[in-house]
């Protein structure tokens, strides 16, 4: 049938070939959804138990952390930066830059956080200072425990 | 007038990509394809089915790699992971298993029609030989993958399997050692076949199915000799393919019904295919694999390795001197040769005198054979199985008779030894399967 036909038919119910060739249609249709609809839930991943911890203890006691450097930990799925400040404070970070997130590690020259992937910059209380990071690192909270029956202190980073 | 000269016709994105990607050459390569139409043609449907089935088998595993990782402390975790935690997973993991199966039976059975109807006749020898080549490769890939989900039944089936070579004298421990990786089946045995199944076998399949269909394409379908042709040749495009994808339909009503049916009583006795193949232990991850476990209690291979498994276990230790694995391995070498020889052999059946190299490899063969039943015999009755001796002298005699009347054949006649000696390979292997699904 050429394309002059066609145009005659216009409007006309269609004929039994058109029926038919609707039909294969419609079946090879349904059997694509039928594949894709299997294949698409399969590709999502499943959900991962995401880490509940709102606190968590670290592998190292505060005393080991020398003023003026840091040390990157594991909280739940995502890395911590603990560090202590030159005048001995401690502090802890999640070490996620908020740029891309790569994770970050403390500068001692510096005495500043710095990302080495774009070159961003977070001053000791965790400010984006210089580079690309458009937002301060998040905070987390530092407890000191004294350590059962040994000596030194535990840290205790928990969740702000 | 062809499809390329009304190239000016058309939309205007049909003609942009004509252009440029030559889409109506193709168009007219598939649109002159023809497949004759004769009693016999329902054959015809089998390597379709295969190739439908092919696809799957990549579709799925592909989807099954996004998962899975190699590894002995991690492949049965993720395999668990997929069949419990993904979603849809234990329908992936069922089809890529099940799949694989009902590829073997519908290769065995394309590569049967082939050669029962002749199809292999010049000029289509080098599509027997890259078919044949196919269907090892294929063999290949369910020892390779059966050993992944590192369960404790690859893990046994996997050492049995790579502990056959070492009976070939010489080279027998470096090849068990090449295939393993090391001197035990280990962490580096998964790593390697997992490298095999994913990598090098997909590849060399690849290579090997685009000759064997740019052959079936440029020979056509063949038509088997004496077979009258009941009317014109039908179209390929659209009438055989549409035909075509009813075998393919069927295919996968068939995998579906497996998949979700067999694995529970009572359906599961329905099937007929759950007495070939038992699909719920296809289906079930099973116990991880410890290689410091004891081998758990019947446990036997994939049944299209079964006709192996039941003759291996059936030889003597000791036949005529030599050991009983060797016998066996090399007649299976010597067979799977044969196979690939058979166009070359059955020159007859194209209407060619025998050549040198067809009577040379012929008489070779038939002397190997006479030899085997020669040893056969010699071993069964050393051993008092009367049974398994009488057995030994038929083949003799049967390979002697078949000498004699090929003899008498008129040059260029079709032999009607090679039906003959297909049909006693198929008993064996079929007789062999059913002891050992039996067994």
């Amino acid at each position: 049938m050429t394309e002059s036909d066609k145009e005659d038919r216009r409007g006309s119910p269609p004929t039994r070939r058109e029926f038919v060739d609707g039909l294969l249609t419609c079946a090879l249709g349904a059997t694509a959804i039928a594949v894709a609809f299997p294949v698409a839930g399969y590709i999502v991943p499943p959900d991962a138990p995401e880490s509940q911890d709102a606190s968590v203890v670290l592998p190292f006691a505060a005393e080991e952390l020398l003023p003026n450097s840091g040390r990157v930990f594991r909280f739940g799925n995502e890395p911590g930066l603990v560090l202590r400040t030159p005048a001995g404070e401690l502090r802890a970070f999640s070490a996620r830059c908020t740029h891309l997130s790569c994770t970050v590690q403390y500068a001692p020259e510096q005495s500043r956080v710095s990302c080495a992937c774009h070159g961003g910059w977070f001053d000791l209380s965790g400010r984006n200072v210089a580079g690309p990071p458009p937002r301060p690192l998040p905070a987390f909270v530092v407890n000191l425990r004294r350590r059962a029956g040994g000596e030194g202190h535990d840290i205790v980073v928990s969740r702000a | 007038m062809t499809s390329s000269s009304r190239g000016p016709e058309g939309s205007p994105l049909r003609r942009f990509l004509d252009e440029r990607l030559g889409l109506s050459a193709l168009r007219d390569l598939i649109g002159h394809k023809q497949v004759p139409v004769h009693r016999h043609s329902f054959w015809y449907y089998w390597g379709g089915m295969a190739l439908f089935l092919f696809l799957v088998q990549v579709a799925t595993g592909i989807l099954l790699l996004l998962y899975y990782r190699p590894g002995p402390t991690e492949a049965w975790e993720s395999v668990q992971f997929i069949v419990t935690r993904v979603r849809w997973g234990w329908l992936v993991r069922s089809l890529h298993s099940i799949s694989a199966n009902l590829l073997m039976l519908v290769v065995l059975v394309h590569l049967g029609s082939v050669f029962f109807l002749r199809a292999y006749r010049r000029p289509r020898e080098l599509t027997w030989v890259t078919g044949l080549g196919l269907f090892f490769l294929f063999i290949t890939f369910g020892f390779s993958g059966y050993l992944l989900p590192w369960n404790e039944l690859a893990f046994f089936a996997t050492s049995v399997g790579t502990e056959i070579p070492r009976a070939i004298p010489v080279v027998g421990d470096f090849l068990v050692r090449l295939v393993r990786g090391g001197p035990e089946v280990t962490g580096a045995t998964l790593s390697r076949f997992y490298g095999l199944h994913v990598a090098i076998l997909p590849a060399l399949t690849t290579v090997a199915l685009g000759i064997h269909l740019a052959l079936v394409q440029k020979h056509g379908m063949s038509v088997p000799g004496g077979v009258r042709e009941k009317g014109p040749p039908m179209p390929f495009l659209p009438n055989f393919l549409l035909r075509d994808l009813i075998g393919w339909f069927a295919a996968l009503a068939v995998l579906i019904t497996i998949i979700v049916l067999a694995p529970t009583a009572p359906f599961g006795a329905l099937f007929p295919f759950d007495a070939l193949f038992d699909p719920k232990h296809l289906l079930e991850l099973g116990e991880k694999a410890d290689p410091f476990a004891s081998a758990p209690v019947g446990i036997k291979p994939e049944w299209y390795f079964l006709f192996m498994f039941e003759t291996l276990k059936a030889l003597p230790a000791d036949v005529a001197g030599l050991e009983g694995e060797l016998v066996g391995v090399l007649a299976f070498g010597v067979g799977a040769l044969a196979l690939f020889l058979v166009p070359f052999l059955d020159r007859g059946a194209s209407g060619l005198p025998p050549s040198r190299f067809s009577r040379l490899a012929g008489g070779a063969l038939a002397l190997f054979g006479l030899a085997m039943c020669a040893l056969a015999t010699w071993s069964m009755a050393h051993a008092g199985r009367w049974l398994g001796a009488a057995a030994g002298v038929a083949g003799a005699a049967w390979i002697l008779g078949a000498l004699l009347l090929e003899c008498r054949r008129p040059p260029g006649s079709a032999s009607r030894l090679v039906p003959a000696f297909g049909w006693l390979v198929v008993a064996f292997l079929v007789g062999m399967t059913v002891v050992g699904r039996l067994s």
